[in-house]
């Protein structure tokens, strides 16, 4: 090959030839080394949980703003909660940097999908499931994007709930949370759920504020700022960021 | 033609004595066969309109489109050989996203309009290729640096226009334009223009039946590039034709 061409330059002009707007590469001096490789990664500036669940008409999904070098609050505003296009918002935690790199990935998809013009957005169902093959296909290559993705939004009239780990383990649910938040939000989401299975957007954004507050008093690395996205009939809102009502009167009692 | 049996016609990478690469003028002409596409560019944006002529009544409403989106913010509106010009718009589309990658940012125009220039233009060079018989009108809005437009020719030349027309009835197009103020006008108004000039140009006798494609990158769009909305559609629609019976009456009186 005189020239590697990828998905963005334009094809040779006629096969093995020159490629418009590359250098002429003679055969044999190709010096590039290709031959290592780099297995297994670890998280470096690390987003926490997110919380999600699904109620009466929409979606609703959580996140705060820090992003931690390790056990360091590094960074203060670090948006995680996007809108995808009307049909769908995302969620993510873990690597910050990893999430910025899908992040793009997803906003050319988006840009792809309007480009073909025929009317059609893409649905939450198949975000998730294109990014369920993303995630797997990195984890195959022992070099995953350390990440938790949460997908939401309405498909066919219903609220859809999904989310994708770095190994590419994806499910559906009806209340989704990542991180510390499996362990410390997820049960009270569950049993909000259970108590009041038709739950109105008023009170599932309480409930996510305070899921965000227990959070915020037992995870070490949130923050108090955070954002919310909801997903509704009516469109999509990111609100945020949100302050965490804070009150530590109780601290000096506890040893 | 002087060209014709020369034997100077026969390869793009050949001039012949006198100066001129027949092949390329070749490629000029089969944008003579296609129908008129013209761009007007006013004080906040860019319109696109397209006569596309229908050249059997089996073929779906809507099909064949000549006018695409690039990305989010470009337009591109193309004449001649469909599937050439569908071969530039992917280039550009790549083009588009790669910029997107590196840079983070939406691509300027200036710099697209480059780069596909010059990839017309390498298929000017090598008598392994032929040109090719299309030329795309590229348009985008920016609020800092306003509305831009570009024409580029099958010979890889480029240049920006206020107004341009290419196709079957270019020269009465220009006319037309010509007459207009572009540079005070909204692209409200330039819609019904853009709309007139393409029923005005139409040849009724040699092509019976066309369709009118419309576009436009905006301010009320917010930069975005997109077919004008269903409403502004019928409407410059009904005003064409409305223009088009006045004239036809007055003509009638005249005789």
């Amino acid at each position: 090959m005189f020239n590697t061409v990828d998905a963005y330059s334009a094809p040779p002009l006629w096969k093995n030839g020159p490629s418009p707007c590359a250098f002429h590469n003679f055969p044999g001096t190709n010096c590039e080394n290709n031959d290592f490789t780099q297995h297994s990664q670890a998280p470096v500036t690390t987003a926490t949980s997110v919380i999600a669940f699904t109620f009466n008409t929409g979606v609703i999904i959580g996140g705060d703003l820090l992003a931690s070098y390790g056990s360091l609050a590094r960074y203060r505003n670090c948006p995680r909660v996007m809108k995808v296009n009307d049909n769908i918002i995302m969620g993510a935690g873990g690597d910050y940097a990893d999430f910025q790199y899908v992040k793009d990935l997803v906003d050319q998809k988006i840009i792809e999908e309007d480009c073909l013009d025929d009317g059609f957005k893409l649905k939450p169902r198949s975000l998730y499931c294109w990014l369920t093959r993303i995630m797997y296909n990195r984890r195959s290559r022992f070099d995953p994007f350390w990440n938790n993705f949460v997908v939401g939004g309405i498909q066919e009239g219903l609220p859809f709930l999904g989310t994708v780990d770095k190994l590419g383990t994806a499910y559906e649910d009806n209340a989704i949370c990542t991180g510390y938040g499996a362990h410390l939000a997820l049960p009270l989401i569950r049993d909000a759920l259970e108590k009041n299975p038709l739950m109105s957007e008023e009170e599932a954004k309480a409930l996510l504020t305070k899921c965000m507050e227990v959070l915020f008093y037992r995870d070490a690395r949130s923050y108090p700022k955070y954002q919310i996205g909801v997903i509704t009939d009516d469109g999509v809102k990111i609100e945020g960021p949100l302050e965490v009502s804070q009150k530590w009167d109780l601290a000096h009692m506890i040893h | 033609m002087s060209s014709i049996g020369t034997g100077y016609d026969l390869s793009a990478s050949q001039f012949s004595p006198d100066g001129r690469v027949f092949q390329v003028e070749y490629a000029v002409k089969a944008l003579e066969n296609s129908g008129t596409v013209i761009g007007l560019k006013g004080k906040d944006g860019v319109v696109f309109a397209i006569e596309k002529l229908v050249t059997s009544k089996l073929y779906e409403p809507g099909a064949n489109r000549r006018i695409f989106t690039v990305d989010k913010h470009i337009g591109m509106a193309v004449c001649g050989l469909i599937a050439d010009a569908r071969q530039i718009v992917d280039i550009a589309r790549r083009e588009a996203a790669n910029y997107r990658s590196q840079y983070g940012v939406r691509i300027p125009l200036k710099y697209l309009n480059d780069r596909v220039s010059m990839y017309m233009h390498a298929y000017t060079l090598y008598s392994a290729v032929r040109p090719y018989g299309c030329s795309v009108i590229l348009s985008s809005y920016d609020c800092t640096d306003g509305p831009a437009m570009y024409l580029i020719d099958p010979s890889g030349v480029s240049y920006g226009y206020h107004g341009c027309a290419v196709g079957k009835a270019k020269q009465a197009a220009k006319t037309e334009i010509e007459k207009l103020k572009l540079t005070n006008m909204s692209t409200q108004e330039l819609v019904k223009e853009a709309a007139k000039i393409i029923y005005l140009v139409h040849d009724e006798l040699k092509d019976k039946n066309f369709e009118l494609e419309l576009s436009w990158v905006c301010a009320d769009t917010n930069g975005n590039h997109e077919r004008v909305p269903e409403s502004v559609f019928t409407e410059a629609e009904k005003c064409a034709k409305q223009a088009m019976d006045a004239e036809s009456d007055s003509d009638g009186e005249d005789m």
